[in-house]
């Protein structure tokens, strides 16, 4: 029998896969072991378990386990591959180059760093969401030291073309870091292949616990270092210091392992599901999917349903169906997302999207109930809706001298 | 952010969904708000020539379910008002009504702005002078 509320909001966090709680569990109360503690059994044990997630991480990657430093998720990543970097390579330059579409612990990373006396250039995407790669280009001077540009976008599922970034910031001897939070475990990614410098991910967006990452830092070809921001112990080889998070780190490997197991049957049937709503939803009139579709990861979907409201839209079947919308009513700014508008929606087209996040545990039931009950509420609002009626009237919106407020 | 029942009870059961023939002499329209805003209504009275009295409201509203809930609980207001009456109504009587959060409130003051509309249209129409209303200034 179906079960409700369905979540269907996997791009925030995805639900822990039971075998990684399973993995998790003896090292709260049995091995508790600091791994630091390098004389005792309790230490050694902590530390072997560390190090056998190490390799599930980087192998995940096509990384060395050397080139693994954990964190606490992908927003210590990302300011520590940039602030770290920015640091690092101060004699070289201060220049960073990024994207207008970026997760806001790389843009606001960013602004720190503009504050701290860097530069920051900060691309435009094309309409489908994706950089221009001339643009990229022709922003490089003698001082860039970065280019920071993520694999997947978290609100569109966006894929940006690594392989010709990391190209061209080789071509230019610029180091190359990406957030790959959305990306690791769903799809394919290859350090090496995709000529990456560094990159950062998170556990709790691919089935593992909360409040642990990872950043890989590249050590050969070329061998790149970054200052730590945490002063202390000195783990994580110089990089970050903290007592490591062993649950955690367990967890996390175990979910790397099962992604990169398993990833292949789950993007085929996620996928499939995905299509199924897509399609489903695309058949209401004015609904549009926004951002590219052919460079897109399997389990995303975001739609514009025109004339409706997003969290309007969304109190017609959020007891029962979580997912997110662009629509940014309830903050104070009253401002939808900035990523949207990037692609050159208009603020209206933004407040009408929603946000669909598939994973492992979504079921083909989920996904026809979601079919019928949004269908359904797009019909009734679009009923209740003033801009509706015009439309159908004929009457061009833009005509309408609105009332801003 | 969790709705209160009443606005739940408006968004699920909405009162007076509809549209009134704008071009009557008897009908005042009020559309405000705009679609890039995230939220538009729109609101009709219907009133009787001889009493002055509100005989009918309705209205289409796109945006968030508290501008929904705000519209219809104002059209149900409306109805049997007098125009002098109607004019009086607050955003803050809509907000405790429907206890709407603070980050919700311009969603009531949409709501009075519209309602302020219909009867300046309709006073128009009626070669009445329109009335000036102070700015509230919340959204």
């Amino acid at each position: 029998m179906l079960k409700l509320p369905i979540y269907l909001d996997n791009n925030a966090t995805t639900p822990m896969d039971p075998r990684v709680l399973e993995a998790m569990i003896p090292y709260f109360t049995e091995h508790f072991g600091n791994a630091a503690s390098r004389n005792h059994p309790f230490g050694w044990e902590a530390e072997e378990a560390v190090d056998y997630a190490r390799e599930q991480v980087a192998k995940l990657i096509s990384a060395d386990p050397k080139e693994i430093i954990f964190t606490s998720g992908a927003t210590e990543g990302d300011n520590l591959a940039i602030k770290g970097v920015f640091e690092m390579y101060a004699s070289k330059g201060n220049h960073i180059i990024t994207a207008v579409t970026e997760h806001k612990a790389v843009l606001d990373t960013c602004k720190h760093i503009e504050k701290a006396g860097g530069e920051v250039t900060y691309l435009s995407v094309k309409e489908d969401g994706l950089i221009d790669l001339k643009e990229l280009e022709a922003a490089i001077k003698p001082t860039t030291i970065l280019i920071a540009i993520m694999y997947a976008n978290n609100e569109i599922g966006v894929i940006q073309p690594v392989k010709e970034i990391s190209a061209i910031a080789k071509k230019h001897g610029v180091l190359f870091f990406t957030d790959a939070t959305q990306a690791v475990g769903k799809i394919p990614v290859d350090v090496i292949k995709d000529g990456i410098d560094l990159l950062t991910f998170s556990g709790h967006k691919m089935y593992g616990p909360k409040g642990i990452g990872a950043l890989y830092v590249r050590r050969k070809n070329p061998r790149v270092k970054v200052t730590a921001q945490m002063d202390g112990g000195g783990h994580e080889r110089g990089m970050r210091s903290g007592t490591l998070n062993v649950p955690g780190i367990v967890g996390f490997g175990k979910a790397c392992e099962l992604c990169r197991l398993e990833m292949e049957e789950d993007t085929k049937r996620i996928s499939q599901l995905r299509n199924k709503l897509e399609n489903a939803l695309l058949q209401l009139e004015e609904a549009y999917v926004n951002g590219n579709t052919e460079h897109r990861l399997p389990h995303v979907a975001n739609i514009s349903f025109k004339y409706v409201e997003g969290e309007g839209l969304m109190m017609g079947f959020n007891k029962n169906i979580a997912l997110s919308s662009g629509s940014a009513c309830t903050s104070a700014s009253l401002e939808p997302s900035y990523v949207l508008k990037a692609l050159g929606l208009g603020d209206d087209l933004a407040h009408s999207s929603l946000r669909f996040g598939l994973s492992r545990f979504t079921t083909e039931e989920q996904i026809d109930y979601t079919i019928k009950a949004i269908s359904e509420t797009v019909l009734k609002l679009r009923e209740m809706s003033p801009l509706w009626e015009m439309y159908k009237e004929g009457i061009d919106l833009n005509s309408i001298e609105w009332a801003h407020h | 952010m969790a709705y209160s029942e009443k606005v739940i009870d408006h968004y699920s059961n909405p009162k007076n969904v509809g549209t009134l023939d704008k071009a009557s002499k008897t009908v005042g329209t009020g559309l405000v708000g705009a679609p890039e805003c995230g939220d538009v209504m729109r609101l009709q009275i219907e009133v009787d020539e001889a009493t002055g009295i509100i005989k009918d409201a309705k209205f289409k509203t796109f945006g968030c379910g508290s501008a929904i809930a705000s519209s219809s609980l104002a059209t149900e207001w409306l109805k049997g008002k007098s125009v002098d009456e109607a004019v009086k109504i607050d955003n803050m009587d809509i907000v405790e009504e429907l206890n709407l959060p603070p980050v919700k409130i311009h969603c009531s003051v949409l709501a009075e702005d519209a309602i302020k509309a219909a009867i300046n249209d309709y006073r128009k129409k009626n070669g009445l002078e329109e009335l000036v209303f102070e700015e509230k200034g919340v959204h």
